[in-house]
């Protein structure tokens, strides 16, 4: 049994970013994946506005879509090839049935181009002759295009240049200021969460190792895996160059069937034999800073 | 200019389609020096893996043209050799390893035999027994148990294909090491650790890297000498401690600079570079920056600038630091 997510807690406040990081395997896309019900949970509750919507039916979680929105990766395998731009924007409009008439539905898919950052002249493109960062705008224009209140953004800058990344982040958070939408922002770029973020989870084989403020997490790391992911990031100043420690060694292990106790201890520095014993919970060492790890979560009380 | 390993001078490069030319490479001028690393930074398009290709001479036939240039590797001048000269130096002289490390690897190939092609191809009087030690010996370089090289590539992790890719292309220890975007696909930890294994190689081997990159950061961590690429153009090429002081700029680099979300400074909102890159196949008469230049000049946009000296191998090409680096004999003092 592959465990992709496993006992994994948190909110989301209206209005608010939750950053959720890890390495590739880790289980943030699922879990994005899940609490939006396109991968069924095999056990747990996600509650929208104190409703569980694991329970819904198909028409009711239907109703609630358009509340609920995602952002891809990828925009071009996530943008139908056959569609032009303004038939893209245009879809969730019909499917929800946002507005009513043609005229209503050209003024709000023009509105939302605007938006985004998308000149007029691309309406009828498609998605194959803009570059990447034009794309991605697609992505939001039709995330945005229902009104949802909360967007799961799935690693929405990890395939665009830096200087196309900062205008999307840029973007995402206007529009948060603008509309009050939740993001749940997953990424495996500590640099990038940290800027659009206000809390931050990270995971490592599908569990929540540290969940903290964000300047807290930045300023204080507890947990081992933390730490030598921020070690890791390569720092654009010749000061850090100097600093450097060794890197964490191996790879994240299997996820099928994973032994009791902790699932970094193979690669932590800090092992011993209390970290094999069932059950590293998440305590919280100070307010709202929450971490798993038997080692430091001591040292700290 | 003895010491240096490769020489570019002037190299432009155009690919010719049905329709349209591309100015992929535009007079650039390059040198790498015995066991430096040169970082080779530029935007998707900027025409940093062209410039690589070329010095391979892996262009695609007909369609990517050398237009001028020279590039002298090593004493040799790859523009003029034969494709079977050119067999001889790829792999033993120079060799690269690409971003996508599943895709440079045969998946139907145990991945010792694909170390041993190599070594079997350039060092022909090898027995059976010297390769077999000799991949054996690699791996062990790489960090893979040797007793895996039976194994096909599927069966490994993104890093150790990565790290298979690069014991293939060190195999034969080759002068010059091109990495394309060597860890783009890899995690950090995972990037953090070929990252020191590649610093770790070039000294105990003394390889000459070009490390192709959009990521200053992994430039800051790993090369000697940076050179900036904007729509086929070297903007600005130094020593990395004058990129990164940051007191005079290029303003394009200001704007790579300034598009980093850095861990270290909790900045609000980015200062990214509006705009895109200009069409590769109708580039503007001026700067190629100008569009979306913050500090553009009415001149700007008439004639491109040229290289402006710094000092220290410092060069800027931008009319906002005015002047003119030629030397007396026309070449640049890079």
């Amino acid at each position: 049994m592959l465990h992709a997510v496993d006992g994994v807690d948190f909110a989301i406040d209206g209005g608010r970013t939750l950053g959720v990081v890890g390495e590739s395997g880790c289980g943030k896309s699922t879990l994005g994946r899940t609490i939006l019900r396109l991968t069924e949970p095999t056990d747990g509750e996600v509650l929208y506005d104190g409703e569980d919507i694991t329970r819904f039916s198909v028409p009711q979680m239907n109703a609630i879509r358009r509340d609920l929105q995602l952002i891809f990766q990828d925009p071009l395998s996530s943008l139908n090839p056959r569609m032009t731009v303004f038939e893209i924007i245009a879809e969730p409009l019909k499917v929800f049935r946002v507005t009513s008439g043609r005229d209503e539905m050209d003024d709000r898919v023009a509105s939302l181009m605007k938006t985004v950052g998308l000149a007029d002249r691309f309406s009828n493109s498609y998605p194959h002759e803009l570059d990447g960062g034009r794309r991605q705008r697609i992505g939001i224009a039709r995330a945005l295009a229902s009104n949802p209140r909360f967007i799961v953004c799935d690693e929405p800058v990890s395939a665009l240049d830096v200087s196309i990344q900062a205008q999307i982040l840029n973007l995402l958070m206007d529009l948060q200021e603008e509309r009050g939408i939740s993001y749940m922002f997953i990424t495996h770029n500590l640099s990038v969460v940290k800027h659009i973020s206000q809390e931050i989870m990270v995971m490592y084989l599908g569990q929540c190792i540290e969940k903290a403020p964000s300047e807290e997490l930045f300023a204080n790391p507890l947990h081992p895996y933390t730490r030598a992911l921020l070690a890791a990031i390569p720092v654009p100043s010749l000061e850090a160059r100097k600093k450097r420690k060794g890197a964490i060694k191996g790879e994240v292990s299997n996820p099928v069937d994973p032994k009791p106790g902790c699932r970094f201890a193979p690669r932590c520095s800090l092992v011993s034999g209390e970290c094999a014993a069932e059950g590293v919970a998440l305590r919280e060492t100070c307010a709202g800073h929450f971490v798993a790890c038997v080692k430091t979560g001591r040292a700290h009380e | 200019m003895g010491e240096n390993l490769l020489d570019i001078e002037n190299l432009s490069v155009i690919y010719r389609t049905d329709d349209a030319y591309i100015y992929a490479v535009n007079g650039v001028d390059m040198s790498v020096k015995n066991g430096e690393t040169l970082g080779l930074v530029g935007e998707t398009g900027a025409g940093k893996t062209t410039a690589a290709l070329a010095i391979m001479k892996l262009l695609p036939e007909r369609i990517g043209i050398v237009k001028s240039g020279k590039i002298t590797l090593a004493g040799i001048d790859i523009t003029r050799a034969t494709e079977h000269e050119m067999e001889a130096i790829r792999g033993n002289a120079v060799s690269m390893i690409f971003q996508d490390p599943m895709t440079s690897l045969n998946p139907t190939i145990t991945v010792g035999r694909q170390i041993a092609e190599v070594l079997q191809l350039h060092e022909k009087g090898k027995s059976h027994g010297e390769i077999s030690r000799s991949v054996d010996e690699m791996m062990e370089l790489v960090g893979i148990p040797p007793h895996r090289k039976n194994e096909y590539p599927h069966q490994f992790s993104g890093g150790m294909k990565q790290r298979i890719v690069i014991a293939i292309a060190l195999a034969c220890k080759p002068k010059l090491l091109i990495a394309d975007e060597p860890t783009t696909a890899l995690d950090v930890t995972i990037q953090d650790q070929v990252l020191e294994m590649m610093n770790d190689l070039k000294e105990r081997l003394g390889t000459s890297m070009i490390l192709i990159t959009h990521d200053l950061g992994v430039v800051a961590q790993t090369c000697d000498r940076v050179s900036i690429m904007y729509a086929g153009e070297i903007i600005e090429s130094g020593g990395v401690e004058e990129i990164f002081d940051g007191k005079k700029r290029h303003p394009y680099t200001s704007g790579l600079f300034g598009s980093i979300p850095n861990i270290k400074i909790a900045a609000r909102r980015l200062n990214p570079i509006d705009g895109l890159m200009p069409d590769p196949a109708s580039l503007p008469a001026g700067c190629g920056f100008f569009e979306r230049c913050p500090k553009k000049m009415a001149s700007c946009g008439q004639k491109p600038p040229l290289f402006a000296a710094r000092g220290g191998g410092h060069v800027i090409r931008c009319w906002l630091y005015g002047g003119d680096a030629r030397q007396g004999d026309g070449s640049w003092a890079l």
